[in-house]
């Protein structure tokens, strides 16, 4: 009798629970779904774009289903639309880009692992000052360095050319490099090294065999963030190279500008798409290691 | 020869002196132990053993050769770790084959002395490991693996054993003890635990303060610890220290006396000693284990032994022995007993010490008298 009673309050308290549940958890996913159709939205635009033709834009406007179906804008924008005179498309862009980035990628992430070995296992009088110095390149805007920078390459005679953003993004990189390693070390017990060299190993012998194989998750962290970093970046291609030498964010731009009566926006949608293309495969195929990365530590 | 040597061996980091003079010698094939409690030095003092530190003043040999400034890799020494310090993306036979392969010693030569060293330690099972899926005690076979492979002049631990359960410590130990006596190589052993110094070495010595207080063999340090630092850290229960003041009992022999409950205790010195003259104050050691339940058989058959009574305050059962603790007028003093003759709660005890194992101590100086 009584235990009926117990239990039937129970029951009415648990279904309130689950009914309470329900709904904040109705209004938790309604909230999340709403934010990802925001952040996507512009992305579905510009594939939908990419593949409609143009008269169908005209038509309906830049922001509608689509109704027709074409590819001959992705082959356009490749290698045949005319930008400034040139009609090679952004192939040559999309090349300069990949030809800086992964370059001042690979250099700028193996200095910083350098360093933050040498920063953080190889401490020396005034390494603690360096390395704070080195972190203020950190939160330094590029454009600070914009006319020191452009002395500079005139100097080097690398005005114009793809050697010299990378060498910019290289040196502009290392500050962000090297915090990344250097943090990551840090968690390396000081033990391994110590006997490393009572085991006979010297600076680069310990460098090779035990830091840099414990390395990767750091790694994959740098190479992600340098490699979107340099790709996405505008300011410096567009200041210091011109026309078929000029990376794809700089071409992007020229795109819009070039002076044809008719916008081509299913050329465009696909041109840009294009051109983020890259960092987006990086982030789909790493970016699972890339948060990894950075909340793990160097020994498990 | 692989004899050690150190000599007024000074260390300091900026203004803070870590090492006041340290004066040391190990003979070839002996087992020194290192023990005293965290931040006495001890530690650092093998990181200069080891060429891990620099040299402040004064001069570490390893053999004959003056070593204060050789590096690390060109001492011929090997070292065991606290935290193992095995390389994690190694296998087991990496981390072994690591110092030989820097060395440039021949893969066959190596595979040899992996061999050698794996049946040794009886890890042949878990050469294709990663230190990651070993054990506690099997990285310490490990790390020990990779400091025997080298065949050194000098076997240095870090307090080895400080990492693993109170039950594997104590194997570990025994094995460690064993190993060296059928390796026969020069050790030095740091250790903040004293039972590991007791077992292990032949000669102790204690740190305190960046000072070398007493080396000496163990039981003598036991025994007859040079100050009082000296007794309370090594032994536990620690040592009871008595203030007390020098007397003469009845017959005229000297003695100490001091405030028990209920009245002044005079206790026979043992024959011989003449800590000198009556009136002066000293502080009287005695272990736990010298004290006990008084009974005439007892004294009939051991001359040395005073009695005292003292109310029993509290009562600790540990199995093999019973620890009471004893009420001295203000002090407590701390006895172990045997199991069947334990003191209970509340009750006044009759006890017998055995001055025979007493010590006398300068309360000023604090050294052994």
């Amino acid at each position: 009798m009584t235990d009926a009673t117990i239990a039937a309050v129970h029951d009415r308290e648990a279904a309130a629970a689950s009914r309470r549940h329900f709904v904040s958890r109705t209004i938790i996913y309604a909230l999340l779904t709403i934010f990802a159709v925001i952040y996507l939205a512009p992305l579905l635009i510009l594939v939908f774009n990419s593949f409609r033709e143009q008269p169908e834009i005209a038509q309906n406007g830049l922001i509608a289903f689509p109704r027709s179906f074409q590819l001959k804008a992705w082959a356009e924008a490749w290698s045949t639309y005319c930008i400034g005179g040139t009609c090679e498309g952004m192939r040559r862009n999309f090349l300069n880009s990949l030809w800086m980035a992964v370059p001042a990628t690979i250099l700028s992430t193996l200095l910083g692992a350098m360093n933050g070995y040498v920063l953080s296992k190889w401490r020396f009088k005034g390494s603690e000052v360096l390395f704070t110095l080195m972190l203020l390149g950190v939160f330094m805007p590029g454009q600070i360095a914009l006319m020191p920078w452009a002395f500079l390459l005139g100097k080097v005679g690398l005005t114009n050319s793809t050697y010299g953003l990378i060498l910019i993004h290289v040196v502009q990189g290392i500050s962000f490099t090297t915090l990344f390693c250097r943090n990551y070390y840090v968690s390396i017990p000081d033990d391994l090294i110590k006997a490393a060299r009572i085991d006979g190993a010297g600076f680069w012998r310990i460098f090779r065999k035990i830091i840099l194989p414990l390395s990767p998750p750091i790694l994959i962290v740098t190479v992600i963030w340098q490699f979107t970093g340099i790709w996405n970046e505008y300011l410096f291609g567009v200041v210091f190279t011109s026309g078929r030498e000029q990376p794809i964010t700089a071409a992007l731009v020229a795109l819009t500008a070039s002076g044809t009566n008719v916008r081509a926006y299913d050329v465009m949608s696909a041109a840009v798409l294009i051109g983020a293309l890259p960092p987006l495969l990086v982030y789909f195929l790493g970016g699972k290691y890339f948060v990894r990365g950075l909340t793990q530590g160097a020994i498990k | 020869m692989s004899s050690l040597n150190i000599r007024n061996l000074r260390k300091s980091f900026g203004a803070v002196e870590v090492l006041k003079g340290i004066n040391i010698e190990a003979r070839t094939g002996e087992f020194i132990a290192l023990v005293g409690p965290s931040g006495c030095g001890k530690s650092t003092l093998l990181a200069m053993i080891a060429g891990l530190e620099s040299v402040s003043e004064g001069e570490i040999r390893i053999g004959d050769r003056l070593v204060n400034s050789v590096a690390p890799k060109d001492r011929d020494i090997a070292m065991v770790f606290q935290s193992y310090a095995l390389y994690p993306t190694m296998t087991v036979r990496e981390n072994i084959t690591f110092g030989m392969e820097s060395r440039g010693v021949p893969k066959p030569q190596r595979d040899e002395a992996v061999k050698r060293v794996a049946a040794l330690l009886q890890i042949e099972p878990l050469l294709k490991r990663k230190p990651g899926q070993l054990s506690g005690g099997q990285r310490q076979r490990v790390a020990m693996g990779r400091a025997l492979v080298r065949d050194p002049k000098l076997f240095l631990f870090d307090e080895p054993l400080s990492n693993l359960d109170a039950k594997l410590r104590v194997d570990m130990r025994t094995e460690i003890k064993k190993l060296h006596h059928r390796v026969g190589k020069t050790t030095v052993y740091v250790t903040h635990d004293q039972v590991e110094a007791m077992t292990l070495a032949s000669r102790i010595a204690v740190m305190h303060q960046g000072q070398v207080q007493q080396f000496d063999e163990p039981q003598v340090v036991y025994d007859r610890p040079a100050n009082m630092f000296v007794a309370g850290f090594m032994g536990s229960p620690a040592m009871n220290f008595i203030p007390a003041t020098l007397t003469t009992d009845a017959e005229g022999k000297p003695a100490v006396s001091f405030k028990a409950t209920g009245g002044t205790a005079v206790l026979t010195l043992q024959d011989g000693i003449s800590p000198g003259a009556a009136g002066r104050d000293v502080i009287l050691g005695v272990r736990p284990e010298h004290i006990f339940r008084y009974s005439h058989e007892l004294k009939a058959s051991k001359k040395s032994i005073a009695s005292v009574d003292a109310p029993v305050e509290m009562v600790e059962p540990t199995g093999a022995e019973t620890i009471g603790l004893m009420r001295f007028g203000e002090l407590e003093v701390t006895g172990r007993f045997d199991p069947d003759e334990a003191p209970r709660m509340g009750e006044t005890i009759t006890l017998g010490i055995d001055m025979s194992h007493a010590c006398l101590f300068d309360p000023v100086t604090r050294n052994l008298i």
